[in-house]
């Protein structure tokens, strides 16, 4: 049993379906109080879906939705404590920001010079204290996002629902709000609970992200588990770069796994102690790029506790600190991994034979589900 | 669904009520259509049999429309009214939509206004309007030169005259909207390719605006086929179809003669209506 | 050079513009309202004065006849709007991808179908010997043939049935570009079907609506076959004491004081309008 008073949202065994296909399949979570939590997954994978049912907007064909600790799938979507910032931010164009804000209030009753009292103070959270008498269409893109925000907070909701409403903005203003989120999050201590297909976005803001593909759950972790410790290979490969390789188990004891790739490479994984594999089973093999090590000269590796292999430099993929080299393997295979671009005549340039090195505790190997193969 | 409200019952109650107005819609349009085919004298119950009499017989009483002279006339007046009302204003609603959103002129906004205009001024008064300017010029120069202007007199050339004054608002704003959509620089491309300004109006542009001048014509000619108000001060001797079944209503009553011609009619212009729907319906993509 | 091809090319496309409007809309009514003011003093002997208006306001039947044209259109534009903005809700909202089009099509071709040729059918079904009557003599709830024709019930239902699709039409079309996700703000937000129906949807279909009510007040006013097909001889309608002076009494100058009184009358309904929504012409009529 939970208790109630630690959780904002629960959702239990949640499914819907639409004719045959399975929008959500059987989702469970609970997100505590005032945590900024994250659902990120492929357009289609039904976060819509679930955020929809959560709002009130769908009816769930099976589960249950618990808000505070009572289900409210028999309240109507007027009448549920759940606020929701639309992908478009649906705000009223008829209206300027004061009514926009003052809506909701006007709906529940609120007195006028409450509101008034109100609008006023949640403008001046959300740092625009003189828009008050603006339309809509006179707003920076930045500003119309608060306002959104504003709308909904101002009614005091028990969870505030998100949907990718940082999808239109450009590149530079989509950096600064994603800060001004997080911090909005912690100014008003709600729950936030944010839908994306970027997971710059999820890893960046949240607490918790919850990975969701086909309808389903693959993981539900701190953002730095999700991205060093996936549980499936779905979320190595979603969450964060990686260069992959297909292959089959070839022996494993409880810690490492020996695998052959399907290139004929022979590579030494860290075990996941609850991945289920036997011998001569399929895999998907991930290696972020910030963990191989690419260098002119021969390194002294151990043998014992590193991966390794050699190439040919195809390119440098310069982007300041975040630099890349792409170098071509022996066998063929294109590898990216991190590298410091100094500026210096040690650089590495293309055409510079390469030593490339990784440690076997950074080889992650998931079972071959087959997500990979379209690509 | 952008309704929320799932009370099964209060939908149940919004259909019905769709429904009802459907219905209601296709009342007159089913009768006036269904007697064409009732063996009868008279348009009324009872149903005495199915015939194509009112269509192709050629003998009174039950003369067809096929062969009831007056009809054929006026349904070719109608047709050449039609035609050349829509032409010309689809002539001057093409025009109009450039000088409206490519051209930059002083007072655009009042010049656009008085462009909607004709649409909101009671078609009675177009018609009377029109009237009294023309026969004041026939009159004028009749007077003054003795020279008798049979084309100023009610007629053909007013009628057309008097449905192209508001049916040219109608191709205008519909001509417009297309232009409106239009990505300026596909034309910015095709000078950059080497063509001339009139080569890029005719191969990039005008094929561009085409659906929407297909369907203002149709709309033209429909709007044109089916008026009665403004045609009615202007007709002359050649009287178009509804001023011709107007009259023999008013004179000779109801005959299933006439529920022949509105079926046909009604077939007609619900293709031409399909039609117009179809072309300005951008393929899909 | 270039802009002496710009400045060539703007007046070439004026002009088509300029003569339509100048010829066949400004001049003639402008001609209009000059005859309006010749008296007829006797036989073709005319004088300039006020006399046809004079002979309007003495004559009750005239001024009557015309605030009865009016209020009952102003009445036919209301039940147009009450009875079709559910209908264009439906079809904007509501309806599935696939009916949408199909019903908007079913609006769309009645539209096409001259007001002579609806009238006919109406009366067919409704005159004495008509189709309802038969049917209730049939059925046994009535003993004797029943004329539904010539009352102004029937008017009314029959304007209102001739102008809904131009009221219905344009609202669908504003309906249409309004995001769901707007509605479903606003119940979001806490909002009832009542609250979010006042304060969102009717506000943001406000050009569709008014742009309707203008198009469908002003067809109505100016109605002709409507008005005397349904409703006889003694339906009152100002546009038929239009022609009555016209081509009855070919009383030309009297014709045409009326015709301005219908028109100055029918704008200042309009611009009221206007006035008390908010809206202008440009933004509500020239969008739909």
């Amino acid at each position: 049993m939970t208790n109630a008073q630690d959780y904002d949202l629960e959702c239990t065994n949640l499914m819907k379906h639409f004719g045959a296909v399975r929008a959500v399949d059987d989702v469970s979570f609970n997100i505590p109080k005032g945590s900024f939590f994250s659902i990120l997954g492929p357009s289609g994978c039904g976060k819509t879906t679930l955020m929809r049912m959560i709002a009130g907007f769908e009816n769930p064909t099976s589960g249950d939705i618990r808000i505070k600790g009572s289900s409210v799938l028999n309240t109507p979507p007027n009448k549920r404590n759940v606020k929701m910032v639309f992908q478009h931010l649906a705000l009223f164009p008829m209206m300027n920001v004061y009514d926009n804000i003052a809506y909701g209030l006007k709906c529940n009753g609120v007195s006028a010079g409450e509101i008034e009292t109100k609008v006023r103070d949640v403008l001046e959270r959300i740092a625009l204290p003189d828009v008050a008498k603006r339309e809509i269409h006179q707003l920076s893109g930045g500003q119309k996002q608060r306002i959104a925000i504003a709308r909904c907070m101002v009614l005091d909701p028990d969870v505030l629902l998100l949907d990718e409403p940082l999808g239109a903005l450009d590149l530079k203003l989509r950096e600064a709000m994603k800060i001004e989120l997080k911090l909005l999050q912690h100014q008003f201590n709600t729950t936030f609970i944010y839908i994306t297909h970027d997971q710059s976005e999820a890893l960046v803001m949240s607490d918790h992200v919850a990975i969701m593909n086909n309808g389903k759950f693959e993981q539900i972790g701190k953002p730095e588990e999700l991205y060093h410790k996936p549980d499936t290979a779905f979320v190595a490969g979603f969450v964060g770069d990686s260069n992959r390789w297909n292959g089959s188990v070839i022996n494993m004891d409880a810690k490492q796994i020996k695998v052959e790739t399907d290139t004929g490479l022979a590579l030494v994984c860290q075990r996941n102690p609850n991945d289920g594999l036997s011998n001569g089973d399929a895999v998907n093999i991930f290696v972020r790029p910030e963990f191989i090590a690419a260098k002119k000269t021969k390194t002294k590796s151990s043998k014992d506790t590193q991966n390794t292999m050699s190439g040919a430099v195809d390119s440098i993929l310069f982007n300041g600190a975040n630099s890349r080299v792409l170098v071509r393997s022996d066998n063929g295979q294109l590898i990216e991994a991190d590298i410091v671009v100094t500026g210096s005549a040690s650089d590495l340039r293309s055409g510079d034979n390469v030593n490339m090195s990784w440690a076997h505790a950074q080889t992650m190997c998931f079972a071959d589900k087959g997500e990979f193969d379209a690509k | 669904m952008a309704n929320p409200n799932k009370n099964p019952a209060f939908m149940f109650g919004y259909r019905l009520y769709v429904a009802a107005f459907f219905i209601f819609l296709a009342a007159p349009l089913i009768a006036a259509g269904a007697f064409a085919f009732n063996d009868s004298l008279f348009p009324a119950l009872p149903w005495q049999g199915f015939t194509l009499d009112w269509f192709f017989n050629d003998t009174e009483p039950k003369l067809g429309m096929f062969h009831d002279r007056r009809l054929l006339r006026g349904l070719y007046y109608s047709f050449i009214i039609g035609i050349l009302v829509s032409t010309l204003s689809v002539f001057v609603g093409t025009t109009n939509a450039f000088l409206f959103v490519r051209g930059n002129f002083p007072a655009k906004n009042f010049f656009y206004i008085l462009m909607i205009l004709p649409l909101v001024i009671p078609g009675v008064i177009l018609g009377i309007s029109i009237l009294v300017l023309a026969s004041n010029m026939a009159n004028g120069v009749e007077d003054r030169f003795n020279l008798e202007l049979e084309f100023l007199r009610p007629g053909i050339l007013l009628v057309v005259l008097g449905q192209f004054s508001f049916i040219t608002t109608i191709t205008s704003l519909v001509i417009t909207a297309r232009l409106k959509k239009f990505d300026y620089s596909m034309e910015e491309a095709a000078l950059n390719l080497g063509a001339s300004r009139i080569q890029v109006l005719r191969s990039v542009t005008l094929p561009f605006l085409r659906p929407a001048m297909i369907a203002a014509g149709i709309v033209g000619f429909l709007v044109s086929f089916e008026n009665f108000n403004t045609t009615l001060f202007l007709v002359g001797s050649e009287s178009p179809l509804t001023i011709t079944m107007y009259d023999r209503m008013a004179k000779v009553g109801s005959t299933p003669v006439l529920n022949a011609v509105s079926f046909f009619l009604i077939v007609g212009s619900g293709l031409l209506a399909l039609i117009s729907v179809a072309v300005q319906r951008d393929p899909p993509s | 050079m270039q802009s002496d091809i710009k400045r060539l090319s703007l007046i070439l496309l004026f002009a088509p513009f300029a003569l339509w409007i100048l010829l066949l809309i400004i001049l003639p009514h402008l001609g209009m309202v000059v005859l309006s003011l010749r008296e007829k003093v006797a036989p073709r002997v005319y004088e300039f004065g006020f006399g046809n208006y004079i002979d309007f306001i003495n004559e009750p039947i005239y001024w009557n006849t015309l605030l009865r044209t009016g209020s009952m259109s102003i009445l036919v534009t209301i039940l147009a709007l009450l009875i079709g903005f559910p209908i264009a809700y439906y079809i904007a909202k509501i309806a599935g991808r696939r009916s949408r089009g199909a019903l908007f099509l079913l609006c769309l071709i009645p539209l096409w179908v001259s007001d002579l040729i609806r009238a006919f059918g109406w009366i067919l079904l409704l005159r004495e010997t008509g189709v309802f009557s038969s049917f209730l003599q049939w059925s046994g709830m009535v003993s004797e043939p029943i004329e539904f024709l010539y009352n102004d019930v029937t008017v009314v239902m029959g304007l209102v049935y001739t102008v809904i699709l131009f009221m219905i039409v344009p609202l669908v079309s504003t309906l249409d570009g309004m995001d769901d996700a707007m509605i479903e703000a606003g119940y979001n937000l806490g909002g009832n079907g009542y609250t979010v129906l006042r304060r969102i949807i009717v506000p943001y279909a406000m050009p569709g609506i008014v742009s309707g009510c203008i198009v469908v007040f002003m067809m109505t006013a100016g109605s002709y076959l409507t008005p005397i097909l349904l409703g006889g001889k003694n339906s009152s309608w100002f546009t038929e004491q239009i022609y009555d002076q016209f081509i009855t009494r070919f009383n030309w100058e009297s014709g045409a004081a009326f015709g301005f009184l219908l028109l100055a009358f029918t704008s200042f309904v309009v611009w009221l309008g206007l006035k008390l929504s908010g809206q202008t012409l440009a933004n509500t009529v020239a969008k739909s």
